[in-house]
């Protein structure tokens, strides 16, 4: 099977380990549509009269999309609880009035109590932190450790990148609840860190695919052939020429799948090897609550509602950037 | 096409070892199978010793693998921790997931496809619009949330479906948890369906089917669908694994007794025969799936069989 | 406007013989940045037998009069919004949508320039030829078939029964547009708009591939419509020829007179851009400056910042086609001081 040019391109390029559960699912990988605009003839391509940058046209673009605008909002927001929670919230998450258990809401505590009669709403500021943790470093460690790999294979390609595909489709043949069961299972540290962790051992192989594919585009221009025939070596070729032509790719994906971690800390959270109390998330808030759907559905609710406006945040922001910087646009 | 089949079947050996020893590692090197057997007591020294003499865990790691594997192949997976052999388990569990998986399949291809085309043909409608958000949400909601929430209100508060389902799970038991478990899948058919079909539609065969005068449904059916397809036909033939591996959430979600609820006991208890046993197979799913999807691949497509 | 040139069109060509005429066509793009004006007031005829060469750079609006001639413009964001395009004797834009996807193949028919992309990579050469007959004349496939073979004959691609079975990319460029030529001559068109039919092709390919195009025209009878940017082609093949610039023909013409002498400062520079073997070691003449922005077109004289003649009436006042001579036309205020130079 030939190998795709564009990391666009190909459909099984989404292959994402789990699909069914909320892992690795990768919107990003599949093609921006044209949008509405002047065919070859009508003069398309005189229409733009000074040449522009592609991450100038793209923030020019991004300006004015209402959806990323909103999501970025969104966004900085869970930032500022994540970092701040005391200033939304003045009660401490882990008090608990057990004889308020499940309560609906009342004066002063607007989403009602838990189980255990803890405040619904502090629960809901203080479990942005965990979240956007796991989220960020995860999506960091990935994006740091993929594009590195993917890139260097697609450069160099040979042995290096035979074996490098090989990995990663060794890791791509694990369903990603399934690792995470296996391998959270049998550690006991209940911080974010393994949770981080794992996500990096098995997600990096997503982002590792779409940097060398989108080196080895970069890499059959022009520019970089002319650049090489002028002598420019391997470490300014790779730095100043192609990185920044693979990088747009890498951070679509890496903005969505920050959403998709998000969910899976809450997944493995769920299946009881992900987070655990006294760490407060959503995750572990959401999979308490799921039981008890029929007797205080408000316990479900915020913490749920609130996980997947963080996901839907992140997945939207990363599509309105994929639009914006998807240069078959232009 | 010979040759390329030969190619592709020598290229899964490397996959398939280093997939399997990867769990195989994780259950045997980091867990401690002994201990897990004689759950919170604390086992007899001299049994314990001879329990690992007996499952070869004092020697290097690969020649357990060596050996493990080298049963497998002789069709002995072990014994699950109810004492009952790994292949029973296999035998009664991987039926009722591949049942699921089929009605998982079966609403990607019907609901998936049949959106995607739609919104791909009237891009920047109200509809297309709307399918959009709702596949957006779909993914954004956890599928456990999602899952359990129709259960309360198809099997609780509608009563149209039975809340759990039973032992030998039949195919309609397995609607709602099929559907539950499509999900996210099926918002990705959408987006891939419509992003193709969007493209084509402005491809230029299909500008020259229509400069031939040829009837609206044929150019749509013949020239743009039958191109648009091929990435769809091929995600969802290697959906096929992942889904059978994801189904570990909708198995507990609606006690589905499959491979999901199975290899959950096997993880809880650190059973590692069943763990291994299951991904094994697992894993020979997934990757006959992607051959599967290779070939079928080559046969949509003639510029990779002639390639 | 070019009302008063119209008139005296058409009071020389008869209506008998007149294939194909578009009058006064206007087309736009509704596009997020604005609206670009790609085609303003074109009239142009074709008659029975008779080569019309369009010329013109990309953005000229060549292509897009074709394909609205053809009905298979992308709409939106494409419009028509003006004009009429009379093909025997009926107006297109008033049929309705069934009718003239019946005159489109059967009637008329369109090659186009990179038939790689142009042919459908999943299906056979054959499906695609047959399905000519198949679903404008209710034929069986196997007859189809028969005929998909009998026509790449005719287009002489070798092996002609072997290779009804392959795929497009098994075929070379050259091939590919024989196959492309054989699908708009399938059903005996009375009109072929060949849209540059020879750019994508090898120089020593390009000659053939011409030739047997203008064969089969002859043979057949069949109007042409040849849009290209190459003068070299035109020459040897084409009756008249319409030079368009921004959405409008500048200067039209037959062929031979054109070449002696341009009326209009456009077609000039465009002649004078040829190298040639009597003037080596000159300097190649270049039109100075680009094309137009679509959206934003000059007042006046669409041509008048690039146009070495210009003058102040030039910036105000948009020239209509002057008459030249008989068959001859000029957008050019000045146009006898181009042509007498």
């Amino acid at each position: 099977m030939p190998e795709p040019q564009n990391p666009f391109d190909d459909g099984r390029q989404a292959v994402a380990p789990g699909g069914g559960a909320g892992g690795g699912f990768d919107l990003a990988a599949e093609e921006a549509g044209t949008l509405d605009k002047v065919p070859g003839q009508g003069g398309g391509g005189d229409l733009s009269e000074k040449p522009r940058s592609l991450w100038s046209d793209a923030w020019r673009d991004l300006r004015r999309n209402p959806i990323f605008i909103i999501s970025a909002l969104i966004i900085l927001f869970l930032i500022f609880i994540s970092l701040w929670p005391g200033v939304l919230a003045s009660q401490d998450p882990l008090q608990a009035d057990l004889s308020k258990a499940q309560q609906g809401s009342g004066p002063g505590h607007p989403f009602g109590y838990d189980q255990q009669g803890r405040d619904v709403y502090t629960r809901v500021i203080y479990g942005a932190r965990a979240s956007v943790t796991v989220g960020v470093c995860a999506t960091l460690g990935v994006v740091i450790l993929g594009s590195a790999l993917g890139g260097l294979a697609g450069y160099f390609g040979g042995w290096w990148d035979a074996i490098l595909s090989r990995i990663s489709d060794v890791f791509f043949g694990i369903p990603v609840i399934l690792g995470g069961l296996v391998f959270l299972s049998v550690i006991t540290n209940s911080t974010v860190w393994p949770v981080v962790g794992f996500m990096i051992l098995l997600g990096w192989p997503q982002i590792a695919r779409i940097a060398r594919g989108s080196v080895i585009t970069a890499k059959q221009n022009d520019y970089v052939q002319a650049a090489r025939a002028l002598g420019a070596g391997n470490k300014r070729i790779l730095l100043r020429h192609i990185a920044p032509n693979a990088l747009a790719p890498v951070i679509v994906v890496g903005t969505i799948a920050l959403g998709t971690y998000i969910s899976l800390e809450a997944t493995l959270s769920y299946l009881g090897v992900g987070l655990r109390p006294p760490t407060v998330s959503w995750g572990i808030d959401i999979s308490d609550a799921s039981s008890q759907i029929r007797n205080a559905p408000h316990m479900l609710l915020w913490p749920a509602g609130a996980l997947s406006l963080t996901v839907l945040a992140f997945i939207m922001l990363g599509d309105a950037v994929r639009d914006a910087l998807d240069p078959k646009l232009r | 096409m010979g040759r390329y089949v030969i190619r592709r079947l020598l290229q899964m050996i490397p996959v398939f070892i280093g997939s399997t020893f990867l769990i195989f590692f994780m259950v045997y090197a980091l867990g401690d199978p002994v201990a897990a057997l004689f759950g919170d007591r604390a086992p007899d020294p001299a049994t314990a010793a001879r329990i690992r003499a007996d499952l070869h865990l004092n020697d290097p790691l690969w020649k357990q693998y060596l050996l493990y594997m080298g049963n497998i192949f002789r069709g002995d997976f072990g014994t699950a921790f109810n004492g009952q052999p790994v292949t029973e388990l296999l035998r009664s569990a991987y039926p009722i997931t591949i049942r699921l998986t089929i009605v998982a399949i079966l609403f990607e291809i019907v609901i998936g496809i049949t959106l995607g085309v739609v919104t791909g043909m009237k891009r920047g409608r109200p509809i297309d619009t709307g399918a959009l958000l709702l596949t957006l949400i779909v993914v954004s909601i956890p599928t456990f949330v999602i899952g359990y929430v129709l259960q309360y209100l198809f099997g609780v508060k509608l009563k149209w479906v039975s809340p759990s389902v039973s032992p030998s799970a039949p195919f309609n038991e397995l609607i709602l948890p099929g559907l539950v478990l499509a999900l996210v899948s099926l918002a990705y058919v959408t987006r891939l369906t419509r992003t193709s079909v969007a493209e084509n539609t402005r491809a230029d065969y299909v500008r020259t089917a229509v400069a031939k005068g040829l009837p609206r449904r044929r150019v749509v059916v013949r020239h743009l669908l039958r191109n648009s397809l091929i990435p769809v036909v091929t995600f969802i033939g290697t959906d096929i694994g992942a889904l059978m591996g994801g189904a570990i959430v909708t198995e507990r979600i609606y006690n589905i007794h499959g491979v999901g609820f199975q290899l959950y006991q096997g993880i809880l208890r650190n059973n590692a025969p069943t763990v291994v046993g299951f991904v094994t197979i697992l894993v020979l799913v997934f990757l006959l799936a992607n051959l599967l999807v290779d070939l079928l691949y080559a046969v949509l497509d003639p510029r990779i069989r002639y390639a | 406007m070019s009302t008063e040139y119209l008139a005296a069109e058409q009071a020389r060509t008869p209506d008998s013989g007149v294939l194909l005429d578009v009058r006064d066509l206007h087309v736009e793009f509704r596009t997020r940045d604005g609206v670009a004006k790609a085609v303003n007031g074109v009239n142009y005829s074709v008659a029975e037998g008779e080569t019309l060469a369009v010329l013109g750079e990309s953005g000229s609006g060549k292509s897009v009069t074709a394909q609205a001639i053809m009905g298979i413009l992308d709409s939106p964001p494409g419009f028509v919004t003006k004009g009429e395009i009379v093909f025997q004797g009926r107006d297109l834009l008033k049929l309705g949508a069934e009718e003239r996807r019946k005159v489109r193949g059967a009637k008329m028919a369109m090659i186009f320039q990179d038939a790689l992309s142009s042919l459908n990579p999943v299906l056979t050469v054959g499906e695609q030829l047959g399905e000519m007959f198949t679903t404008h004349q209710g034929m069986s496939k196997k007859d189809s078939r028969a005929k998909a073979v009998e026509l790449m004959d005719r287009v002489r691609i070798p092996a002609a029964a072997e290779r009804v079975k392959q795929y497009p990319h098994q075929f070379s460029g050259g091939m590919r547009q024989r196959v492309m030529i054989a699908m708009a001559m399938a059903l005996e068109p009375d009109l072929i708009i060949a849209d540059e039919p020879t750019t994508a092709l090898d120089v020593t390919v390009q000659a053939q591939v011409m030739d047997l195009l203008a064969e089969l025209q002859r043979e057949l009878n069949m109007g042409l419509i040849l849009i290209t940017h190459d003068l070299g082609v035109v020459a040897d093949v084409a009756d008249k020829i319409a030079v368009m610039y921004a959405g409008r023909i500048v200067e039209t013409a037959p062929v031979h007179e054109i070449y002696k002498a341009p009326a209009h400062p456009y077609t000039k520079g465009l002649l004078q851009s040829i190298p040639r073997l009597d003037q080596k070691g000159q300097e190649l003449y270049a039109i100075k400056g680009l094309p137009p922005n679509l959206l934003r077109i000059p007042p006046g004289c669409a041509f008048n910042p690039r146009c070495p003649q210009a003058r102040d009436r030039c910036r105000t006042e948009v020239p209509p086609l002057y008459e030249v001579g008989p068959v001859r036309a000029s957008a050019c205020h000045y146009w006898k001081e181009t042509l007498g130079e």
